[in-house]
């Protein structure tokens, strides 16, 4: 299948293909620290290691053991033929060899088993617990570091690097001991036989050890290649089926296919590398396997001509050349477990070692709830530390009192979202303070803090999960009957109710598809459910329409009668009622005041006000206001 | 690790999961041989045949070298070294014969490899191009009801099931006649001890078949298991501030917990099955070797049997449980490889229904009106979403249309642009069938700036200009211009070549919006079908998306599924669907006049008419 000419010029056509991504990896490294701390994990369950290395040591004797014995009978055989002797003690000589081969052949054969087992479920337990840990990790790592590191990253550290961890032990540790038991003995045994012999017998070992190691670290690089001109390929492909509406209405499928053949191709350009390597590296350790036993057959042979080796002595060289053929390219996948232990090691280490910026103080107390009053004092805040760019929030004062409802309208990126996170704590403030009854959230206990602060998002997450799980996300023992009602303050119950299995519908791919409406009204119910003090709506009514939303607040005041709300809002409709509007401009409260108040002043609000209620003949709005960031 | 204590006074376990509830493991294993996938997977390999031949010769000549090996050994220690063996000359001979058949193995080795890991790499990426190239043009209502994850394990997972199958056939022959030519080899050394010899191998087949359906069990279990605790930890990566923000941390680390544990002891499991073959490969090996000790050594000493051909037969016992562990393995993957092969020959089977009539014209450059002439159209059987629709768009004339969720709006546009065939009726442009043109002059001719902005990985410019190669930055500056994005785009960090990450995550929603109005602009046709935004930006950035639309619509003839008034009350006409059916047309004032669906439409929502569903619409009229 050759492609067919792309109709698009060429050069153009590169333009929408993406360089493919650089390596944050590298291929090749050595890092003691970690593979210490790898295998200190690994004894952790001195057990197992015990006897998972007792085992493979074990095997390795077994396994030089059993040339020694065929070389035994062979020159048994020989002997006897040769002198012709008593034909019954002969057979008993040979029944006797043929039994130990057998018993040995059996607990080689247990003893690696052991060794096998031991040494998976050593990497199996490192990777558990590598895993909790890691999640564990991520959870509670701040809104900060999540900010700045991909998902992507963060699955690529969850999946494959431990993955890569795990095989430590059995590719890393046992392999190493199994390999200078088998090839030190089997050295030390070949040599005490015939030192010259011995050497030839062995000269194939460095080669191929260096060969292998070298090529397999190569191919290490070429396999990162590969992934990363895979996964430039794998998102166009997934960006082409995504968006396929797109390629069918500019009609470009011409297009796409150009652009996916230069990919494609630049990936099979390297996965033929790869190939070529491979196959160059193997073929010729086995032929200098091959090249060393012709070497043995030639000096050996004269030797056993020369009457100064035995037949059985010969084959058992033989025997042990066609034992260590394997372990020694091994040789190169434990060199390659130490170059991908430390990588991927190394990279789980660097986040289960990070201090969430965010945490308890020592002397931490839980918060304590009297009123539910929050106050901002003087809050600045801005996202990035450097000190680029001007501050997200400057000099920040506003007091909001149980059952009174706060209201936070300005133009995006003014920095309204930045005062939802700083109320539960997402984000530090860089000057004055938060409180909640005088408290400064900084010395309040996390967990108690974002129990009585809920917060309900625009673009809520939802969870692959039935509709009552996602309501009960906050308190997963509440009773189905506040589930009920925290879904019928949200608008949502009369939908759900009508759901063929209701509250155990799936939400998410495989089960029923929300509008953003709805996932918005889901959202509510899950914020409401909780007994919080404080509730912050930052614009989660966006798109609900504007007679739902009405009746979610009719709804909601019942539910809010004792706490402190605050409605960020772009729609003038969702904040109008509130007892006091902040007008936020560049993270400074330009305007504040009741809505009658603030539009009697005809300022900015009053200008947003008559843009809002009719549309075309409105107030023009000074442009280059916004668009500068998406809102905080 | 122990959870912290619960949030809530606990009684019995919380209502909560973490992860994804529903496995995504599709069926793995089909019948062992399906001749029509076989046959269809030929097709892809037919041009490399002559190479895939050369590969196949030395897959055999290696083999057959690896026979040799053990045969001249036997022959070094009989003709040469034992008793009564020719001495030193011959031995000589031998060792020339030994490196002439170590280099034919080198040589041979080398050749199979590269053939086989070539053919089977570009294979892979062939059947994956047929595959895409195949979903550019499947019919949309295919791809409307399948998820891109399920299409994109076709195109990778699939894909590399049957190049593995490939892959290890070819192997496998070599491993085939390594058997056969071992048993050949030992029954001709000497029959009785040949036969007594491979009397294990039966015992080893059993074994494994025994072995085989429990291990795979256990095996796809542990696979399960890592994509359930992936999914979970994904879900934790994803949802964050969620679970910070609802204080889920401890639950869900206990329910993770759980879930961690399961899949270790998956693969704790599965590991027992795959060490247990060890011992009894090893001891039935052991079994072998005594046998040839015990009788082959009998034999010698009784001069029936040369000391050399007891070597081989050594060499040989350690030889022939290699291939049956392969075949073995080899059954599996090709289960794999029938049941991929039939899910990637089913996307390829997927008809195409819309195509260029053979005799397709050309559509001029003036032909501007568009036009359903009583239009039925649905996309399942029996279950028409347009019916009997009749409506016309003259030249210039912008028309809004309006109706509840699922009234066939976005129906009605997809058709103009030939997405779907019809049932009944005709869409024409300029008169003209849109059947008997040629979809890429409907292309070029119809523009479309759908609802949701997609943006593809790439730059700005590249965004803009899109598929219009020949696009100057000229043009796609003044397009930006023109829809009031060019100030954003320049105060980006590099302008209109800073790369737009994970399809445009880095701009805003409105922004992104414009880039697609920009797109329109460079595409410049002369119809022009929207799809208007329904998610809410703020009101700064909708005037601006406004200013920008009416400048798209200049001098257009255009359809526009709205949502916000002010939008509608600027066309020139608006159409009012509801259940597939025209119901009412006219200027908002007719309509407000009318007191119809319109009207009470209207009257629910003053400021905009995102999101009204049909329950709303329910609601308008009571």
């Amino acid at each position: 299948m050759s492609a067919p000419a792309p109709s698009t010029t060429p050069d153009r056509t590169l333009a929408l293909v993406p360089e493919s991504v650089r390596t944050r990896r590298t291929a090749v490294a050595f890092d003691a620290g970690v593979l210490l701390r790898i295998t200190r994990m690994a004894f952790a369950h001195p057990w197992r290691m015990a006897l998972g290395l007792g085992c493979t040591l074990l095997a390795a004797v077994a396994q030089l053991v059993i040339p020694q014995l065929i070389g035994d009978a062979v020159d048994f055989a020989q002997g006897l033929l040769a002198s012709a002797g008593d034909d019954a003690a002969a057979r008993d000589a040979l029944a006797h060899a043929a039994a130990l081969i057998l018993v040995t052949s059996i607990f080689r054969g247990l003893f690696t088993m052991m060794q096998n087992y031991q040494g998976e479920a050593v990497g199996q337990l490192i990777a558990y617990r590598l895993r909790l840990a890691l999640y564990a990790k991520i959870q509670k790592l701040s809104f900060s570091y999540h900010d700045r590191v991909h998902t992507g990253d963060l699955m690529t550290r969850g999946i494959l690097d431990i993955e890569g961890t795990k095989l430590w032990v059995s590719t890393g540790v046992q392999r190493s001991l199994l390999l200078s038991v088998l090839v030190g003995g089997g050295a030390w045994l070949m040599m005490s036989i015939d030192v010259l012999l011995g050497c030839l017998a062995l000269s194939f070992v460095p080669f191929v050890a260096l060969g292998a190691s070298l090529a397999r670290l190569r191919l290490r690089t070429l396999w990162y290649a590969l992934q990363e001109e895979l996964a430039v390929l794998t998102r166009v492909m997934e960006e082409n089926l995504g968006g396929i509406r797109v390629v069918r209405a500019f009609v470009s499928q011409a297009f796409e296919m150009a652009r996916f053949d230069v990919i494609s191709r630049r990936a099979l350009t390297i996965a033929h590398h790869r190939i070529d390597v491979f196959v160059k590296s193997t073929t010729t350790m086995t032929f200098a396997f091959f090249v060393s036993m012709g070497l043995v057959l030639w000096t050996g042979g004269e030797k056993v001509l020369a009457d100064a080796l035995t037949i059985g002595e010969f084959a058992s060289f033989l025997a042990f050349m066609a034992i260590l053929q394997m372990p020694v390219r091994q040789i190169a996948w434990t060199v390659n477990s130490v170059a991908r232990t430390s990588t991927c090691g190394g990279r789980l280490f660097e986040v289960l070692d990070l201090e969430p910026e965010i945490r308890n103080r020592p002397d931490a107390r839980d918060l304590d709830i009297r009123e539910g009053v929050v106050r901002f004092e003087n809050v600045s805040f801005r996202y990035r530390k450097e000190g680029k760019g001007p501050p997200v929030l400057r000099d920040v004062s506003f007091e909001v009192r149980p059952g009174r409802v706060t209201g936070i309208v300005g133009p995006p990126g003014s920095g309204k979202s930045t005062i939802a996170h700083l109320i539960p704590r997402y984000y530090d403030v860089d000057a004055g303070r938060v409180t909640i009854d005088g408290q400064d959230v900084r010395d309040v206990t996390l967990g108690s803090l974002r129990r009585r602060v809920s917060v309900v998002q625009q673009d809520p997450f939802l969870f692959t999960a039935a509709i009552d799980n996602n309501v009960n996300y906050g308190d997963p023992w509440a009773e189905r009957s506040a589930v009920r009602r925290a879904t019928e303050a949200a608008q949502l119950h009369k939908y759900v109710e009508h759901l063929p299995e209701g509250y155990e519908t799936l939400v998410g791919e495989r089960g029923v598809s929300l509008s953003g409406g709805q996932r918005q009204r889901l959202a509510i119910a899950r914020s409401v459910l909780p007994a919080s003090s404080v509730i912050v709506f930052d614009d989660s009514t966006a798109a609900v329409d504007a007679a739902t939303e009405r009746r979610i607040h009719e709804a909601l005041a019942d539910v809010t009668r004792d706490r402190a709300m605050i409605v960020i809002a772009h729609r003038l409709s969702s904040v109008m009622y509130a007892d006091e509007i902040l007008f936020l401009e560049e993270g400074r409260i330009v305007e504040r005041g009741a809505h009658d108040v603030l539009v009697a002043l005809g300022g900015h609000y009053a200008a947003l006000y008559a843009l809002q209620t009719r549309s075309n003949d409105g107030a023009e709005v000074e442009d280059g206001a916004g668009d500068e960031a998406p809102a905080g | 690790m122990k959870a912290a204590a619960p949030p809530s006074p606990t009684h019995g376990s919380p209502r909560a999961v973490v992860g994804s509830q529903v496995s995504f493991e599709e069926e793995m294993f089909g019948a062992a041989f399906d001749g029509r996938v076989v046959r269809r997977f030929w097709s892809f390999v037919t041009p490399h045949r002559r190479r895939l031949w050369i590969g196949v010769a030395a897959v055999l000549v290696f083999t057959l070298t690896q026979i040799a090996i053990p045969l001249v050994l036997r022959h070094a220690i009989d003709g040469a070294l034992a008793v009564g063996g020719a001495g030193i000359e011959v031995l000589h001979w031998i060792v020339i014969a030994f490196f002439a058949v170590a280099a034919l193995n080198y040589a041979s080795n080398f050749t199979q490899e590269l053939i086989v890991g070539r053919i089977s790499g570009s294979l892979l990426f062939d059947l994956r191009r047929a595959m895409y190239a195949h979903l550019q043009h499947v019919s949309l209502s295919f791809m409307d009801k399948t998820e891109v994850g399920r299409l994109m394990s076709r195109l990778q997972g699939d894909v590399n099931a049957l190049q593995e199958f490939l892959e290890t056939s070819i192997f496998a022959i070599g491993d085939f006649v390594l058997l056969i030519g071992i048993i050949t080899v030992l029954l001709f050394l000497d029959v009785r001890l040949g036969l007594l010899t491979l009397s294990v191998v039966p015992v080893l087949i059993v074994v494994r078949i025994v072995w085989l359906p429990p291990a795979r069990r256990a095996f796809m279990r542990a696979r399960e298991a890592s994509s359930v605790v992936n999914g979970a930890l994904a879900e934790n990566v994803h949802g964050v501030r969620t679970i910070q923000e609802m204080g889920r941390e401890a639950v869900n680390l206990d329910l993770f917990d759980d879930k961690a544990k399961d899949n270790l002891h998956a693969h704790l499991r599965a590991s027992k099955f795959s060490s247990v073959m060890i011992p009894i490969v090893d001891t039935l090996t052991g079994i072998a070797m005594a046998i040839v000790i015990v009788v082959g050594g009998a034999m010698v000493l009784g001069q029936e049997l040369g000391l050399g051909v007891m070597v081989a037969f050594l060499f040989y016992v350690q030889r022939f449980f290699d291939p049956i562990r392969s075949l073995t393995i080899q059954y599996s993957i090709m289960q794999r490889a029938m049941a991929a092969g039939q899910r990637i020959f089913e996307v390829l089977d997927v008809p195409v229904e819309v195509r260029d009539a053979p005799d397709a014209a050309p559509l001029p450059r003036e032909a501007r009106a568009i036009e359903l002439d009583d239009v039925t159209f649905g996309y399942g059987p029996g279950r028409p979403v347009l019916r009997n629709v009749t409506l016309r768009v003259e030249p210039g004339e912008t028309v809004a249309l309006v109706g509840p969720t699922g009234s066939g709006k976005t129906s009605v546009t997809a058709l103009v642009h030939r997405f779907y065939d019809v049932w009944n009726g005709a869409v024409r442009i300029g008169g003209h069938d849109v059947r008997n043109v040629r979809q890429s002059d409907l292309g070029a001719h119809v523009a479309m700036v759908l609802q949701e902005p997609f943006l593809f990985t790439g730059t700005v410019g590249d965004n803009i200009r899109y598929n219009k190669a020949d696009a100057t930055r000229g043009q796609v500056e003044a397009a930006a211009r023109a829809v009031g994005a060019h100030d954003f785009i320049e105060r980006l960090p590099e302008g209109y070549d800073t790369m737009l990450d994970q399809r445009g995550a880095n701009l805003s929603l409105g922004q992104r919006q414009l880039l697609s109005f920009a797109r329109a602009l460079v595409a410049d046709a002369p119809i022009l079908v929207l799809d208007e935004a329904t998610a809410n930006v703020d009101s700064y950035t909708e005037r601006r998306i406004q200013r920008a639309l009416a400048r798209l619509l200049e001098g257009r003839t255009a359809i526009v599924i709205a949502h916000r008034l002010a939008t509608i009350r600027e066309a020139d006409r608006i159409l009012v669907l509801r259940d597939g059916q025209l119901v009412e047309q006219g200027t908002h004032e007719d309509l407000i006049g009318l007191g119809g669906l319109y009207a009470r439409l209207y009257r629910l929502n003053h400021a905009s008419f995102d999101d009204f569903s049909a329950e709303d619409a329910v609601a308008a009229e009571s």
